[in-house]
């Protein structure tokens, strides 16, 4: 069986196909939407482990869908980046799996509401699934057009998850959500047809072996980068984010805050240093982390000035992308698998820590019937282990050790300093002292029991709300201490084109 | 992995797994808790001497763990190490026992034990630190693990100060944090070792080492305490007695101490430090530090604000003894104070929580005649108050008597007068204490008697200072016996060929 072996590329369409049919498979067969969910989400984890080894052993490797060559067919390609973020999403998608499972049996035993909340997840599983499917095609393609299919997938399905809690604030949140991410999309669709009228060309690794760096492929690079700016949320731009954040159900809030804003990142990024890289100039590098830097001190003193918590953690998402981006200019001072490195450590703490944190403002919001931080004293005696996981998430937004945001925000530091760009530095540090602030502002509320406090009893409890948060907090916390081995998986760098083509370039 | 590095992990572990079982434990589990904790702390100790013992003989114990190209986490259990680890792992015995004799029928104790745990791991992960990450690391970890503590009462009171804590730590843990990086683009990895980096650097790199050294010691001076970074630690006195003991003894204020004694001894060396001409600056803020502290000590009524005043003058002599690093003698005094102030500290902090707790007695001005309603716990007081004024034979005047020597072989004789004025200072603000608590009279009855039993307080409330006590006359009675702290500190200071 030549299908079965390892080194057959054809294997990375599994994290796209197994998602993609589970979530037809969810409309079919409605009684057992989780079993399928959940296997799913299993198979796609263990997919994503399989890639790895697979890299690992055989390197990085192309797959082109139907036997079709490039440039006319659609190619998929594995490298380290791309594995880790599927990694990243397979980790955290199984926690919120369990998680929403959890979520919507509590709801569901909750009395009143019930046929609503069975109708909410009968739409939350196969749309989070196509969701899924959506986002490990982005990591996985190599065509700048499917790129685009999958963007619209990701973009649809998303706010559709955004809208399913029926309240009207959520309801409108999530029109401004889809409204934004179309313009985004229609903005990414008019760059590629620029990019194509000008070289022909839609493969990325083609694309990134071109001389030509003409006006019509600046255009087109500047008009794709707006686009996904736009779906990213990068301040001034953001401001669809914390309402549609906020207002959707914890587990969709969790999904779109650590994976959907990471997709469009990774796209944007994988744009500007692999494929255009050649194009890019220091000004426009210095721009990004300009808005990188304003949307870490933004997004930190507007969490630091919300009452409620939901709002909070949306405004921290805001600005823990800005470190992402501040990444950006000090890539002039090292090499790209040095920037890979700070973006993808930043990517994976930020994707656990924050969904840790949603799911665990999610457990609060359900057992205490609101999320106003000032009426939150003393939550830890009744919910311990969400209060412990959300405070190890916070840990890992402060970018203490031995988080995997320390390592990338120590490499942040190294270079601003070695490049004597100090402006950076403070920057950094200035953001996170005001997470220091925000996260503690809650957690003392959190954990002080005053005395003669009574701790509410609590009627309903499910692990199933309180485990997966704190393992999502832990691994985000844990990251640093992995560090070698994500180093070692991102080394096995990009495609060496000779390798794959040998023919050479067409 | 060899039995060193298994012995490494388990001393860490000792602490840390029944720090972990404590958290899961029902509230009412109060016997398995206490064993839980002493068992950790007993087997802790026996762990720590195990490699004392080692260390002495000259046995080699070190992990190192990479993360990523010029990072890496690196523990070591150096001769200094050991110090350090010992001293905080006997005190965090003695302070769990009285913590839970304190704590007796007190809420949330799984709460405050569990982070109590944490904490002494944490702390003993300071001490066994063999690089500036590591250090970092539990330094960061160090701030997150108290701060439950300092606001385990949640009145609002304490929540201010446990909100300044933080702000002053975790600024200082900022500017640690950049100090090293840069320091790390500068010199490249270094590992704390008897030499610090290449002098090669100094000659080429002075200016920014000199600005590195500064504000490394600004990172780590805001948990020494030294002045004016000294904000957040009389405010923390708000925080149960067996809190304040270890902030002050074992932990915070001395995790803060030994990090300037790791970057002045094994980051820097002193022949760097004496080329780049930064050791004035040092000893410049650790005098101002000892006096400010002294006069403000004399000032308070409330008795733990002063022992906290006390903790920022005491602490800074460590600071003191590092700024004339050329000066063996004075290294030796620097280095012995860390514990002798530790054993001082901690008995003071014991009965001012026993006066508390049994009599309801928090200012001075409440004193009158007090010794003859406690008199074991007065005896205990009287005994650290003596060492800290500094009257043999306490380990306070081994302390002192080092650094005179130390401070007149470098020729500074104004050190010694600072010396001599600050325990006139000492003097000052302690000797009134003893005199209105043993021959005052007692004006009006105890504002609240909670206890009245066989013993002045509960046994496990009075056996800790007394313990402590001891070991102030007997280690400096006998300083120079075989093993005592002062012998062990002049092990070290061979190892370092000063």
């Amino acid at each position: 069986m030549i299908f079965l072996n390892v080194d057959n590329p054809s294997w990375m369409i599994t994290p796209i196909i197994v998602p993609l049919t589970a979530g037809l498979l969810c409309f079919l067969f409605q009684r057992k939407t989780f079993a399928i969910a959940l296997s799913a989400v299993l198979v796609n984890l263990l997919a994503a482990c399989f890639l790895i080894g697979q890299l690992l052993t055989c390197g990085p490797m192309r797959y082109s869908m139907g036997g079709w060559q490039a440039p006319l067919g659609i190619t998929l390609r594995t490298d380290g980046p791309a594995v880790l973020m599927l990694l990243m999403t397979g980790v955290t998608g199984f926690a919120i799996t369990l998680y929403a499972r959890g979520y919507f049996s509590f709801r569901i035993d909750d009395p009143g509401g019930t046929d609503r909340h069975q109708q909410q997840q009968r739409y939350f599983w196969p749309l989070w699934l196509l969701l899924l499917a959506g986002l490990n095609g982005l990591f996985l393609s190599n065509d700048i057009f499917n790129l685009y299919i999958t963007l619209e997938i990701i973009g649809i399905s998303a706010a559709s998850l955004a809208a399913l809690s029926g309240k009207p604030a959520a309801r409108l949140a999530s029109f401004r959500y889809l409204l934004s991410s179309l313009l985004g999309s229609l903005t990414f669709l008019l760059g590629i047809v620029f990019l194509y009228k000008s070289c022909g060309l839609l493969d990325l690794d083609l694309l990134r072996n071109l001389t030509e760096n003409g006006p019509g492929v600046r255009a087109a690079l500047a008009l794709m980068s707006v686009g996904l700016l736009l779906k990213t949320a990068l301040v001034p731009m953001h401001f669809w984010l914390p309402p549609a954040h906020a207002n959707a159900l914890a587990p969709v809030s969790a999904i779109l805050s650590a994976l959907v804003i990471k997709g469009s990142f990774y796209l944007l990024f994988r744009l500007w240093f692999e494929v255009f890289a050649s194009s890019i100039t220091t000004e426009a590098l210095n721009v990004m982390g300009g808005l990188g830097a304003g949307a870490i001190l933004w997004g930190a003193i507007q969490a630091m000035r919300q009452h409620r918590l939901k709002l909070m953690v949306a405004y921290s998402t805001v600005s823990q992308l800005g470190y992402l981006f501040v990444a950006f200019p000090l890539s002039r001072a090292a090499d790209n698998a040095q920037v890979w490195s700070i973006v993808i450590f930043m990517a994976m703490a930020h994707a656990c820590a924050k969904s840790a944190m949603f799911m665990s403002a999610g457990t609060i919001f359900l057992h205490f019937g609101h999320d106003r931080i000032q009426d939150l004293t003393g939550v830890r005696a009744s919910l311990p282990i969400t209060v412990l996981a959300y405070g190890i998430a916070g840990v890992t937004l402060m970018g203490l050790p031995p988080s995997g945001a320390f390592i990338a925000k120590w490499l942040l530091l190294s270079w601003a300093l070695a490049s004597c760009q100090w402006w950076w530095v403070l920057v950094i540090i200035a953001g996170s002292a005001m997470a220091m602030i925000y996260v503690f502002r809650v957690i003392s509320r959190f954990i002080v029991i005053p005395e003669g406090f009574s701790s509410q009893k609590l009627e309903f409890h499910s692990r199933l709300l309180e485990w997966p948060a704190l393992a999502l907090a832990l691994i985000s916390l844990l990251l640093g201490l992995v560090a070698p081995w994500l180093l070692h998986i991102l080394a096995k760098g990009s495609i060496d084109l000779t390798q794959i083509l040998p023919g050479g370039l067409p | 992995m060899n039995w060193e590095q298994l012995l490494l992990v388990s001393i860490l572990l000792s602490s840390l797994i029944p720090g972990i079982i404590i958290f899961g434990l029902p509230e009412e589990r109060h016997r398995l808790r206490t064993i839980l904790n002493l068992c950790g702390a007993v087997v802790k100790i026996s762990l720590i001497v195990i490699m004392d013992i080692g260390i002495y003989l000259g046995h080699t114990f070190e992990i190192r763990m990479p993360l990523i190209p010029g990072v890496e986490l690196l523990l070591n259990g150096d001769p200094l190490s050991a110090l350090f680890a010992t001293l905080s792992s006997v005190l965090w015995l003695l302070t769990t026992i009285y913590a839970v004799g304190y704590l007796e029928d007190s809420p949330n104790r799984s709460h405050f034990f569990g982070y109590f745990s944490l904490c002494v791991t944490v702390t003993i992960g300071i001490a066994l630190a063999g690089n500036l990450v590591t250090f970092l690391l539990f330094y960061e970890m160090l701030t997150l693990t108290t701060y439950p503590l300092v606001i385990h009462r949640g009145t609002d009171k304490s929540l201010r100060a446990g909100r300044n804590y933080l702000i002053y730590a975790f600024s200082g843990g900022a500017v640690f944090l950049i100090a090293v990086i840069w320091l790390q683009n500068v010199v490249g990895p270094v590992d704390f070792s008897a030499t610090g980096f290449s002098p090669g650097f100094t000659d080429s790199h002075g200016t920014v080492l000199a600005l590195i050294f500064v504000l490394l010691i600004l990172g780590i001076g805001v948990k020494a305490a030294l002045v004016p970074l000294h904000g957040w630690l009389p405010q923390a006195m708000v925080a149960p007695a067996p809190v304040s003991a270890l902030l002050h003894a074992v932990a915070v204020v001395k995790a803060g101490a030994f990090g300037i004694v790791r970057i002045v001894l094994d980051v820097y060396g002193a022949q760097n430090l004496l080329l780049l001409g930064v050791l004035p600056l040092l000893g410049g803020i650790a005098t101002i530090t000892i006096l400010y502290g002294s006069l403000r000590a004399l000032q308070q009524d409330n008795l733990k604000r002063l022992l906290a005043f006390s903790t920022i003058s005491q602490v800074s002599y460590i600071a003191l003894g590092m700024s004339l690093v050329d000066q063996p003698l004075a290294v030796i005094g620097g280095l012995v104070h860390l514990v002798h102030q530790g054993l001082m500290k901690i008995t003071l902090f014991f009965c001012a929580g026993n006066l508390a707790e049994t009599l309801g007695i928090h200012h001075i001005s409440k004193m009158n005649g007090v010794a003859r309603r406690m008199p074991l716990t007065m005896a205990a007081f009287t005994i650290g108050a003596l060492g800290m004024i500094g009257i043999p034979p306490t380990v306070g005047f081994v302390s002192k008597w080092y650094l005179g020597l130390g401070s007149l072989a470098a020729g500074n004789w104004w050190l010694l007068g600072i010396l001599a004025i600050s325990s006139l200072l000492n003097g000052c603000y302690f000797l009134p204490i003893l005199i209105r608590a043993w021959f005052g009279k007692q004006q009006e009855s105890w504002p609240e008697e909670l206890y009245v039993g066989r013993f002045e307080t509960r046994l496990m409330l009075l056996l800790p200072p007394l313990i402590t006590a001891f070991t102030v006359m007997a280690a400096g009675a006998v300083a120079n016996a075989q093993i005592s702290p002062l012998a062990w500190v002049r092990f070290i200071v061979r190892e370092y060929g000063l």
